[in-house]
């Protein structure tokens, strides 16, 4: 893992992408410190980072795209499956690095507060909450990038994926609000999403039969459940579109709430999608 | 020592490789001989971990490689048929990160790296990207990353693909040299590469194993037919009576070479082509027919090459006529 750790955290400062991320990152800050901090004077630094954390939505995918779609593209990928490595370990060198790619830019960043307060009154428990809730928000992030670039060859598609799924997820509290609280509604919604994860599941697996047979499966239980208690599906799926949001459960810390569930939420997030690049990677050893 | 029990590999409806079993020893250079798509690459990617085998199993020193994948991986030095190479890496960084994910460090890491670029001739690129290197180069910093850690066992896929001949014989002199401390398995379409360096050839046609045996064997083997040309101061029929004395005569195509003299041309079931001719002189000379020019053949391992892997193609044929009918 180590070996791993550190040839992917030397590719990084090997070419372009370590620092367009970093000088992204710092840039957005300086821009909006400037116009937080120092043209507006707020002594709040946790509402520079709740407004620029749009900026993950450019730069996780610039950073994410190629960490394991172009190991398959350049069949480096072979030799990861050939070492005396397991893809477990691979895949957390890999994170590890980018964590420290995030980490760089963020501890530069939590030096701005501090040089505020020399200005102002700043409240440093609450921007560093907010710090920390950003570093988890990108952690999570990253998390699903390296999930997105496992599944495809091209670094452009895994960017693109990517983009959209960050944007998606950005927007789905605000999306969530337009979907009817009806139950029906709900009823409805699940049926699409139902049908979605089919069709992701048919083009993960090739296999037509099986999706179709999970896809009536799911479906029977959703109606037996609307039969049976229809009343609870009022709103519930707008509800659970909000509980996907990540942005959301950053904003808290914006709010200067330090929440432990939030945190956990994170961490889960990061699990499962390096649970999934684990298993893309293995799932590769069966179907090449 | 790697074992092969009974490995099958299907791509959705199509078998790459089928119920194949064969044992490699210890210290000899085994060539995986075998016509493009015939199934090396699937099989060496299997025996490698690379890839899951449909059914039955590798065992690479007594580790299988999916149980215990890390024992048995640290046994295997492996070169894709693609060299996995980190483009925007000097040899030096490459290697390095290899070592280390072989489980080399300090001291040990660095004298290994240097040894490995020392063998396969590379200490002069140590610095330059590898996107900067020529071919054979690059092939040799992928030959180089095989060979750290020391594995006992070398797999080298297609070594020499896209080399230039100077370049081939480099390679080939070094897999030889390899091969005098490792148990090396190459692979290749090309004949003449196995029978230069090979000790042991194993030929796959279809994803199946139809011979394994050393280069002699097997000429030996399918040669078991020499073929002999004579001409003879005789009349075809008398010719053929004098030929019905003589053993191991199986085939007999003669025809009138005029002045009295005629062609034969004998297909014998003995492979020593020698004693074949002592037998025929005698004959004739018994006879008072001189023999005027005597000449034999034995089929080449390239004959017994397209033999083997025609008569699969037949065979295959021959079952499908019958499947359809």
């Amino acid at each position: 893992m180590r070996a791993v750790f550190r040839h992917e955290l030397s590719s990084y400062f090997s070419n372009v992408t370590g620092y367009v991320f970093g000088a992204f990152l710092l840039l957005f800050t300086g821009i909006y410190t400037m116009a937080y901090n120092l043209r507006s004077a707020l002594t709040n630094f946790e509402y520079v980072l709740g407004n620029m954390s749009f900026i993950f939505l450019i730069i996780v995918p610039i950073l994410t795209m190629k960490v394991i779609a172009e190991e398959r593209r350049q069949k480096t990928d072979q030799l990861l499956y050939s070492l005396p490595l397991t893809m477990t370990r691979v895949v957390l060198g890999k994170y590890a690095a980018l964590l420290v790619m995030l980490l760089i830019p963020m501890g530069i960043i939590s030096l701005y507060p501090i040089l505020l307060s020399a200005f102002g009154n700043v409240y440093l428990p609450a921007s560093f909450s907010a710090l920390i809730g950003f570093f988890f928000l990108g952690a999570a992030l990253i998390a699903i990038g390296v999930f997105l670039s496992s599944i495809t060859e091209s670094q452009a598609v895994a960017a693109g994926i990517c983009f959209v799924v960050m944007l998606v997820n950005y927007f789905i509290s605000d999306l969530a609000s337009y979907v009817s609280s009806s139950a029906f509604a709900s009823f409805a919604a699940f049926t699409a999403a139902i049908a979605v994860l089919g069709l992701i599941f048919r083009l993960m697996t090739k296999s037509g039969f099986a999706s179709l047979v999970l896809m009536a499966l799911l479906e029977f239980c959703l109606l037996v459940g609307y039969i049976l208690k229809s009343s609870a599906f009022q709103g519930l799926f707008p509800k659970i579109m909000e509980q996907l949001s990540l942005f959301d459960r950053f904003y808290q810390f914006v709010d200067g709430i330090f929440d432990l569930r939030a945190i956990v939420y994170f961490l889960t997030v990061i699990a499962l999608f390096l649970f999934l690049s684990v298993q893309s990677l293995e799932k590769r050893r069966w179907s090449e | 020592m790697i074992e092969v029990k009974h490995l099958t590999k299907r791509y959705g409806g199509h078998t790459a490789v089928c119920d194949l079993s064969f044992t490699i020893g210890d210290g000899q250079i085994y060539g995986f001989l075998g016509p493009n798509g015939a199934g090396k690459s699937t099989t060496m990617n299997i025996m490698t971990g690379c890839l899951a085998a449909t059914s039955g199993e590798v065992t690479v020193c007594g580790h299988d490689i999916f149980e215990e994948s890390l024992q048995a991986k640290r046994l295997i030095g492996y070169l894709p048929e693609q060299p996995p190479l980190y483009l925007d890496r000097t040899p030096r960084e490459y290697l390095g990160f290899v070592g280390r994910a072989k489980g080399l460090s300090g001291q040990e890491l660095h004298r290994q790296v240097e040894h490995v670029m020392s063998v396969t001739q590379i200490s002069d690129m140590a610095d330059r990207l590898i996107k900067h290197l020529s071919k054979g180069y690059k092939q040799r910093v992928g030959i180089a990353q095989a060979l750290l850690g020391d594995p006992k066992i070398i797999i080298l896929d297609e070594p020499t693909v896209g080399l230039d001949p100077r370049q081939i014989i480099e390679i080939r002199d070094l897999i030889k040299r390899l091969g005098q401390t490792h148990t090396v398995i190459l692979s290749s379409h090309i004949l003449s590469e196995v029978q230069a360096v090979c000790q042991t050839i194993l030929i796959i046609s279809k994803g199946k194993l139809v011979a394994c045996d050393t280069p002699e064997n097997l000429e030996k083997l399918f040669t078991g037919t020499t073929t002999v040309e004579l001409t003879v101061e005789a009349q075809e029929a008398e010719a053929a009576d004098i030929l019905r004395g003589v053993g191991h005569v199986t085939g007999l195509r003669a025809e009138d070479a005029g002045q009295g003299q005629c062609r034969l041309i004998l297909d014998t079931d003995l492979g020593d082509g020698d004693a074949v001719c002592r037998e025929l002189f005698f004959a004739f000379s018994r006879a008072e027919r001189p023999i005027l020019r005597m000449n034999t053949t034995r089929a080449s391992l390239e004959d017994i090459f397209l033999e083997l892997t025609a008569a699969q193609t037949a065979g295959d044929l021959k079952k499908k006529e019958a499947d359809e009918a």
